[in-house]
């Protein structure tokens, strides 16, 4: 199965939205950001592909700003 | 031993507060939100269910709209460093710590404008002396919640709709109230509430932080900048919170013991906490009362004030009480002016100060009884009139409240 990570503002905006999502019972993992994706050295969450719309839609309705998606 | 000091922090701790801060030492350790290992991860997810606790017992829907500082003078540091400019007005009343006092008059000398609301010799404040020293260049009021000298309370609901009214930002200092009584800040005009963590949230010193309101952070300039974990290609700081405002590595140990602290304020209630403290403060306050010789200062309604009180003895200077009260019945307690010069000033009893009385969770009747007695010996042993005979067992009953906030322990915030 194909992944894709959403990359967030904070760490703390991970964690937001890590409790939040396993919350709507979405399967996600929360991974050190893949080089190619950025300089950075925090953390970002990881899910299936197919989840996407779940996923865009959990963050919206709670509020968690990200940064945005990528496949990886 | 009687720990009647409550107020500059509470003691003991709640086991759970221990236990989380070796578990944290011993099992976690990692840096929060600075690598992707799992030790780093598991500190910060650790951090995160602290903001999540405190965003519980605050009303705040969002838990990153609150940033941890080492403790409440810090946050009201950044606040009135970060939204002064010369030119700018402020207001706070005369029943401030030096918290506020001296980061307010530093700005002074910068040319920041500066009023004073008069608050009545009993600690209390009419909205109304806010309201009228309200002008064009007003930018933030800033009221404590609570006197840590007197425990009366100010009226920041009425305050802070007033404020609003007026396009002013408020900010509260919640240092001794944060815990201790009942905050929702979805139904109060605040934009920004200081806390802190050691005091009636039950966490370790060193910990604190600030609340903000969303969209409040575009006025609010950083205390300070540098490493936050995020955004690590540039050299300027992020404007995103919490980030904005903690640079720097955490105290998660820190953090770590008052998430426990914070939980267990939740498990039993802030309604519960404070109807026992109530129950406390009456019967302190009436055995106070009783005893010729000495004044006690505040307003005397425990609806009005949280759990602190002052007094005096006549024909003592504070530090002797205190001094007695140590050696003598082994019952902590604090004189003097307590960093709150302008209070004393307010209740008239600057420069000599007062002997400061603050029970806690862990105060029983019995040692506020005992604290009773020792004071009516202390003073009896002073007088040279006649002392009546008193009995020092009250008919004050503890009664609990209900205990609203245990669904926290079943519910959301699990």
């Amino acid at each position: 199965m194909p992944h894709s990570v959403v990359l967030f503002y904070s760490a703390s905006g991970a964690l937001r939205a890590e409790k939040l999502l396993k919350g709507e019972g979405i399967g996600v993992k929360l991974i050190p950001i893949p080089r190619h994706l950025g300089s950075d050295c925090g953390i970002c969450l990881r899910f299936d592909d197919s989840e996407e719309t779940r996923v865009r839609k959990a963050l919206e309705e709670g509020g968690v700003e990200i940064m945005r998606i990528c496949e990886i | 031993m009687i720990y009647m000091d409550n107020a500059a922090t509470s003691w003991p701790k709640p086991e759970s507060v221990r236990q989380a801060m070796d578990d944290f030492m011993r099992n976690v350790g990692g840096n929060p939100g600075r690598s992707g290992h799992q030790l780093s991860i598991e500190a910060g997810r650790l951090i995160y269910e602290v903001r999540e606790a405190l965003a519980w017992l605050f009303g705040i829907d969002d838990p990153l709209r609150i940033i941890f500082t080492s403790n409440a003078t810090e946050a009201l540091n950044l606040v009135i460093n970060g939204i002064l400019h010369p030119g700018d007005h402020v207001i706070t009343s005369s029943m401030e710590h030096n918290s506020v006092m001296r980061p307010l008059r530093a700005l002074e000398e910068k040319g920041v404008e500066l009023t004073i609301a008069a608050c009545s010799p009993q600690g209390l404040l009419e909205p109304e002396e806010v309201d009228k020293a309200i002008r064009q260049n007003t930018k933030l009021i800033i009221l404590n919640h609570a006197s840590n000298v007197v425990g009366t309370l100010l009226p920041v609901a009425e305050v802070g709709e007033l404020a609003h009214r007026q396009g002013v930002l408020f900010c509260v200092d919640a240092a001794q109230t944060a815990g201790a009584y009942p905050i929702d800040l979805e139904a109060l005009s605040v934009d920004l509430l200081a806390f802190s963590g050691h005091k009636s949230l039950y966490g370790p010193q060193g910990t604190g932080g600030l609340c903000i309101r969303k969209g409040v952070e575009s006025e609010l300039e950083p205390l300070t900048r540098g490493g936050t974990g995020s955004y690590s290609e540039y050299e300027q700081q992020p404007d995103f919170l919490p980030d904005k405002y903690e640079s720097g590595t955490a105290n998660t140990v820190g953090l770590a013991g008052l998430g426990a602290g914070v939980r267990f304020v939740l498990s039993q209630g802030t309604t519960c906490l404070r109807a026992k403290e109530e129950a406390l403060m009456r019967l302190l306050i009436e055995g106070l009362k009783n005893i010729p010789g000495v004044i006690t200062y505040g307003s005397g309604d425990t609806r009005k004030q949280i759990a602190v009180i002052s007094f005096n003895i006549r024909g003592l200077g504070p530090s002797e009480i205190a001094m007695q009260l140590e050696e003598e019945y082994h019952i902590m307690c604090r004189a003097g002016l307590h960093c709150a010069p302008i209070t004393h000033k307010t209740i008239v009893t600057f420069p000599q100060g007062t002997v400061r009385l603050s029970p806690g969770y862990f105060t029983s009747q019995q040692d506020v009884e005992a604290t009773v007695e020792a004071i009516w010996k202390i003073a009896k042993d002073v007088s040279k009139t006649e002392f009546p005979v008193a009995d020092f067992k009250s008919s004050v009953s503890l009664s609990v409240g209900t205990n609203e906030d245990k669904r926290y322990a079943n519910g959301k915030g699990d």
